[in-house]
């Protein structure tokens, strides 16, 4: 495993090297170099936003197959809530969770599930701790990396518990494992996801030693194979649920932060309102804020790059589903859970510092000052940075050069030309 | 070698949208720089105070930032109309901002104590009719 790893990929022939996604990215993370994008990986947070902008379908993300399943010999799949608002009229969640069985899941474990002992426990942790509100979730593992690597001061105020689906995958095991018997290892415990970020968070966990997840099925692919199962599965449906509204609402923007039964809280989606409303908490614009939930996914996990479903269509179909279920149907009281608060530290990752210490830095900066003044602050991208000062920062740090700006070579090639014809005519 | 960094940035009076435009340049820069995330912190609260003053009482003015490896420098100098009582404007809760800012969440009268207890250094002089400069460091231990 490399230090930085990212679940968004690029299909070298594919690519065309346009510049729809060097424009797009919320980190700058993207170059086009040699004709082909790439992208630097400690910069990049898994938002999926490359993904969805490529127009040749070059970017994409990584997960497991379903034959992942084959490796072990009892498997519990992971719903995500968001999976239950991808279908139409579906007015019965123990639908969708007979049909994972009869798909060959020997069992289910809902994420809304765990998302309702979360809920219990969040509510208790910011009643407790006045000092770091704003508390900002840490269910999105795209705004956790994002916090992580350019907003060091609001570290502090991350709501220090697991994300649902890792509290999900604990208890899931340790059910598995006192109803069967079986060794650890012979459990597979499958997420069935909205993003690949979550295929990041298992590889690469933040705030917990290791995650309890063995592999990670993109919802998209789950979805067609599970139609013709729920179709199925109609007659003769499981009682498997274990959620309420609560649990079910985390599936969209505004459900997590609803569930603390505050008013006193701001929810943000898509991740450029994110990075504008983290900036402003940076600057402690907000006073008085207890809670700050945040999704890099416009509408929340429902606008997953994995999904189908448009995700205001989603919400709509999440919000039906819940109007008549309980508040809240698992509770920490009656329910066997793991505790789940942080055990690791995050440290601040400057990954975006420009030399090691200060006074190169300090001097990388005012070459990239000088740079500027050279450049035509076009922006164009035809360099393969997505600004000029990108490509300034770039030439600092050793990995471009000046005449990658085609208006600085056309300039060179007039000069040289120049001097080429006078040479000719004094010979 | 280069060992200072020399920002300057125009402030307008009313632009609302763009106020905290400089803090937050100012921030960006800071953190490429490596600048510990407590000095950053320090720095940001406390220029953000002094644009914003800028942009409700001034008519005007400008922003100088000075970054060295040993401190950053603020020097914001306004156009006026400048502060007949400094001590008095110096007072947590001491605030002239009319109405129709407080509803926009300023006026609490904290800025300028805010600005004197996030910097290292703190100086405010002022002369009505003519203009106010402020004048504020951050001390960057060695490392
Ligand atoms: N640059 C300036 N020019 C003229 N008057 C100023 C300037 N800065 C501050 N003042 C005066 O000093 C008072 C106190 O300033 P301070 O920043 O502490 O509070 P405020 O701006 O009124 O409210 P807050 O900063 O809490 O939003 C202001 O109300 C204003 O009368
Ligand atoms: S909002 Fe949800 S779907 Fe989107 S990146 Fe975050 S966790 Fe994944
Ligand atoms: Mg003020």
């Amino acid at each position: 495993m490399s230090e930085f790893f990212t679940s968004v990929l690029l299909k070298k022939e594919l690519c065309k090297g346009c510049i729809n996604c060097i424009k797009r990215c919320p980190t700058q993370a993207i170059r086009v170099r040699d004709g082909k994008a790439f992208i630097i990986k400690e910069f990049c947070i898994d938002c999926g936003e490359c993904i969805r902008i490529c127009p040749h379908h070059a970017k994409v993300a990584t997960y497991d197959s379903p034959d992942i399943m084959k490796k072990f010999e009892y498997n519990v799949a992971l719903p995500a809530p968001s999976l239950y608002g991808q279908f139409n009229n579906l007015d019965d969640v123990n639908i969708v969770l007979t049909a994972l069985k009869k798909m060959g899941f020997d069992d289910v474990y809902e994420v809304s599930s765990a998302a309702e002992l979360v809920s219990e426990m969040t509510r208790k942790y910011v009643a407790e701790n006045e000092d770091k509100w704003p508390v900002i979730s840490t269910a999105c593992p795209t705004v956790v990396r994002l916090i992580q690597i350019r907003f060091p001061n609001l570290i502090d105020h991350l709501l220090p518990i697991y994300a649902p689906v890792d509290l999900a995958a604990i208890n899931a095991r340790n059910k598995a494992m006192k109803e069967t018997n079986l060794p650890s290892e012979k459990i597979g415990i499958i997420f069935i996801s909205p993003c690949p970020a979550k295929v990041t968070a298992v590889k690469s966990p933040i705030g917990i030693k290791k995650s309890e997840i063995d592999g990670v099925l993109a919802m998209k692919e789950i979805y067609p194979m599970l139609l013709p199962y729920m179709k199925e599965s109609v007659n003769k449906v499981e009682d498997l649920g274990k959620s309420g509204r609560i649990g079910i609402g985390w599936g969209s923007t505004g459900g997590e932060a609803g569930a603390l039964l505050t008013d006193n809280y701001l929810a943000a989606d898509g991740i450029e309102n994110v990075i504008r409303v983290l900036e402003d908490l940076e600057d402690q614009k907000f006073e008085r804020l207890e809670f700050v939930e945040l999704n890099a996914c416009a509408g929340g996990c429902v606008g997953g790059v994995l999904t189908v479903e448009n995700p205001y269509l989603a919400k709509v179909k999440l919000k039906r589903l819940r109007k008549y279920l309980p508040v809240a149907c698992s509770h920490l009281d009656t329910e066997e859970s793991a505790d789940a608060f942080w055990t690791e530290d995050v440290p601040y990752e400057p990954v975006f510092k420009l030399g090691k210490n200060m006074r190169e830095s300090i001097n990388k900066m005012a070459k990239v000052e000088e740079l500027m003044h050279k450049f035509p602050g076009l922006d164009c991208g035809s360099c393969g940075a997505p600004t000029c000062k990108a490509l300034a920062e770039d030439i600092v740090r050793g990995v471009a050069k000046e005449e990658d700006c085609i208006h600085i070579l056309r300039d060179y090639i007039h000069k040289l030309s120049d001097e080429l014809s006078r040479f000719d005519k004094k010979k | 070698m280069n060992e200072k960094i020399v920002l300057r940035y125009e402030v307008d009076p009313n632009d609302f949208t763009r106020a905290g435009e400089a803090s937050s340049n100012v921030k960006r820069r800071l953190k490429l720089l490596g600048v510990d995330p407590d000095i950053v912190r320090k720095v940001a609260i406390s220029l953000y105070e002094g644009e914003i003053n800028m942009v409700i009482h001034s008519y005007g003015g400008i922003i100088e930032v000075i970054i060295s490896p040993e401190e950053i420098e603020m020097i914001l100098t306004d156009k006026g109309p400048g502060i007949e009582d400094i001590e008095l404007a110096m007072q947590a809760g001491y605030s002239t901002a009319p109405d129709n800012i407080r509803n926009l969440g300023f006026g609490a009268g904290m800025g300028l104590p805010n600005m004197k207890k996030y910097s290292d250094e703190f100086n405010i002089e002022s002369t009505v009719g003519v203009g106010t400069t402020v004048k504020m460091k951050v001390f960057i231990p060695k490392e």
